[in-house]
């Protein structure tokens, strides 16, 4: 049995930006990751993120990755980090964490306090003919182009037009693959206008009020897609279209990954808004289970600058309740954070976030309550 | 839903709103270096193109989802907000270059291969669509992070419209 003090499962920017935190107010870390490398989502991202530069916009993602290691790097004395490490259990009644390193070790790590920042897992669409090979998530094509340097394939036909499905036929294109058309279901693109006018200026049509109905099948593998255009109410019209292409990518949503947060008896809330199950948490992004936070997409789906500062507010929360940092230095720090988070979230596109923070919060900042 | 509505829907300006204004004509015509050009409509929070202006051009947003107001007689059209921007929503345009037909516009560039300066590209209009030769004067990596702002040299009567460049094959 090993034991820590903090754990933190999930090694994106949420989980990277709490270990570094807690470990910077003294802290003993243990950061897991079942991936080979650390960074989660941001190892995929070539483009220029958003956000304010406090949260490094303007910065490509896989830029933003390498400033977190060099934090981690220089907190190294604190965090242990085991990647390729999966926490596939807590069992409550010992408080014990079971963890998978390299597919083979059996590691049981007992933590005082728990961080889950596991992140979330891809939606996909029913559709004729989506088990074919060359029907991928964009997750799938993202790990496959940017992180191994595979070619996808030749012309692909994205479903979604959200900021992952732009900014993936984005990135494919700059790979030197074709972008037959991106399907969006609603009468606009979901994500920002920008994102679709960069697109749109390469020649990509995008089709709105238009959705997928089955993929082509010749000798095994895709060979193209029907498209059909739907009504002001979303109802099918006659109008089919037929799109040449080898892949389709779909990008059509992200679901909070919390399975562990379920296993520790977390209060769950279903929020359309955060995008599936998250916890129900306070505004030090604690659970109903006080020896749980949790931080990142994992609490709902939102972006990496507001996964980083979940990260960092919970991070410092554990290291007061476990009594390494209090009173005005704790204030400080935490109320700039929540500073931070809330600019973040403060105009029109969080408005969406906003509304669905507001059930499943309990935001009274208690400043005497401890943990 | 007008097919207007949708064609903007679908990231393609249709008409000067906040956040994508042009300059006032007189001292865009005459101001050596060009001013900037942003096309960035909708409010989000983002507020690098402003944080990186050498000048105060771009005015420092009170609430980071503002869109971008710009105080141009301050603007140099130096481009650095063309590279900074992720959204690549900047652009310089420089009605005072070259000859009377003459103009030139500064693009964001993520593509490879990368326009070789001297070569003739072709230049795009919001929809992809090659509306015009331009020739490439400079090409440059002003912040070393692989965006480049390309300098092309354009018909003047189509600065309104082009957007993109795409090297000759
Ligand atoms: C195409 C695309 C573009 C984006 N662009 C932007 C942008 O411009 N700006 C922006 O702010 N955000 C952007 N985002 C969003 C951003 O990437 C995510 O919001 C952010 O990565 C969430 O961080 P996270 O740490 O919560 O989760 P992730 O980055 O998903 O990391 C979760 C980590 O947990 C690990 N994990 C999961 N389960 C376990 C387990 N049981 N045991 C151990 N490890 C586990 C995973 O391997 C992963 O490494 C983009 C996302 C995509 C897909």
């Amino acid at each position: 049995m090993r034991e820590t003090e903090v754990l933190v499962i999930g090694g994106g920017p949420a989980g990277l930006s709490a270990a570094v935190e807690a470990a910077s107010h003294g802290c003993d870390v243990t950061l897991v990751d079942s991936d080979l490398a650390l960074g989660g989502q941001l190892v995929k991202q070539t483009h220029k993120f958003f956000g304010s530069e406090a949260e490094y916009a303007g910065t490509r993602g896989i830029k933003i990755a390498k400033i977190l290691f060099e934090e981690l790097e220089a907190a190294k004395d604190r965090v242990t980090v085991l990647s390729n490490t999966t926490a596939n259990g807590f069992y409550p009644d010992d408080g014990v964490v079971a963890l998978v390193k390299d597919e083979e070790e059996y590691i049981r790590l007992r933590p005082k306090k728990t961080i889950v920042a596991t992140g979330a897992m891809e939606r996909l669409l029913p559709f004729p003919n989506n088990d074919a090979p060359g029907v991928y998530g964009a997750g799938a094509i993202q790990t496959l182009m940017n992180v191994y340097g595979v070619f996808p394939g030749e012309r692909v036909l994205m479903i979604g037009a959200g900021n992952i499905g732009l900014i993936v036929s984005y990135q494919l294109m700059q790979a030197g693959v074709e972008i037959a058309g991106i399907v969006e279901f609603m009468p606009k693109v979901g994500g920002y206008w920008v994102h679709a006018a960069k697109v749109r200026r390469l020649g990509v049509p995008i089709y709105l009020r238009h959705t997928i109905t089955d993929a082509i099948v010749e000798k095994g593998v895709v060979a193209g897609a029907h498209i059909q255009r739907v009504d002001e109410k979303g109802r099918p019209t006659e109008e089919i279209r037929k799109i040449d292409c080898d892949t389709i990518c779909m990008a059509v949503g992200l679901i909070p990954t919390a399975e562990i947060l379920w296993q520790a008896g977390c209060k769950m809330t279903y929020v359309p808004e955060l995008c599936g199950h998250v916890p129900q948490r306070n505004a030090f992004m604690q659970t109903t289970n006080p020896n749980f936070w949790v931080a990142g997409d994992a609490s709902g789906i939102e972006e990496a600058s507001a996964a980083m500062v979940e990260g960092r507010i919970s991070g410092i929360s554990i290291a007061r309740a476990l009594g390494r940092i209090q009173g005005e230095a704790f204030q400080e720090r935490y109320l700039e954070l929540w500073q931070r988070l809330s600019n973040l979230r403060a105009g029109e596109v969080g408005a969406k976030i906003r509304s669905g923070l507001e059930k499943c919060s309990n935001c009274g900042c208690d400043w005497g309550e401890e943990a | 839903m007008t097919e207007k509505e949708l064609l903007f829907n679908s990231g393609v300006l249709t008409e000067r709103c906040p956040g994508a204004e042009l300059p006032p004509r007189e001292l865009w015509e005459k101001k050596k270096n060009g001013l900037v050009v942003i096309e960035c409509p909708q409010r989000i929070p983002c507020n690098p193109c402003a944080s990186s202006c050498p000048t105060g051009a771009i005015r420092p947003f009170k609430d980071i989802n503002d869109t971008p107001a710009i105080d141009y007689e301050k603007c140099i059209g130096c481009a650095k907000c063309v590279a900074q921007c992720p959204g690549l929503a900047c652009f310089v345009v420089d009605l005072t270059y070259g000859e009377a037909d003459e103009a030139l516009v500064k693009l964001p560039f993520e593509m490879l291969p990368v326009p070789v300066e001297g070569t003739s590209v072709d230049c795009l209009n919001r929809v992809g669509e090659a509306v015009a030769k331009g020739k490439v004067l400079h090409v440059t990596e002003p912040l070393r992070d692989k965006t480049r702002v390309v300098h092309v040299v354009v018909p003047r009567d189509r600065v309104m419209d082009i957007r993109a460049v795409r090297v000759v094959k």
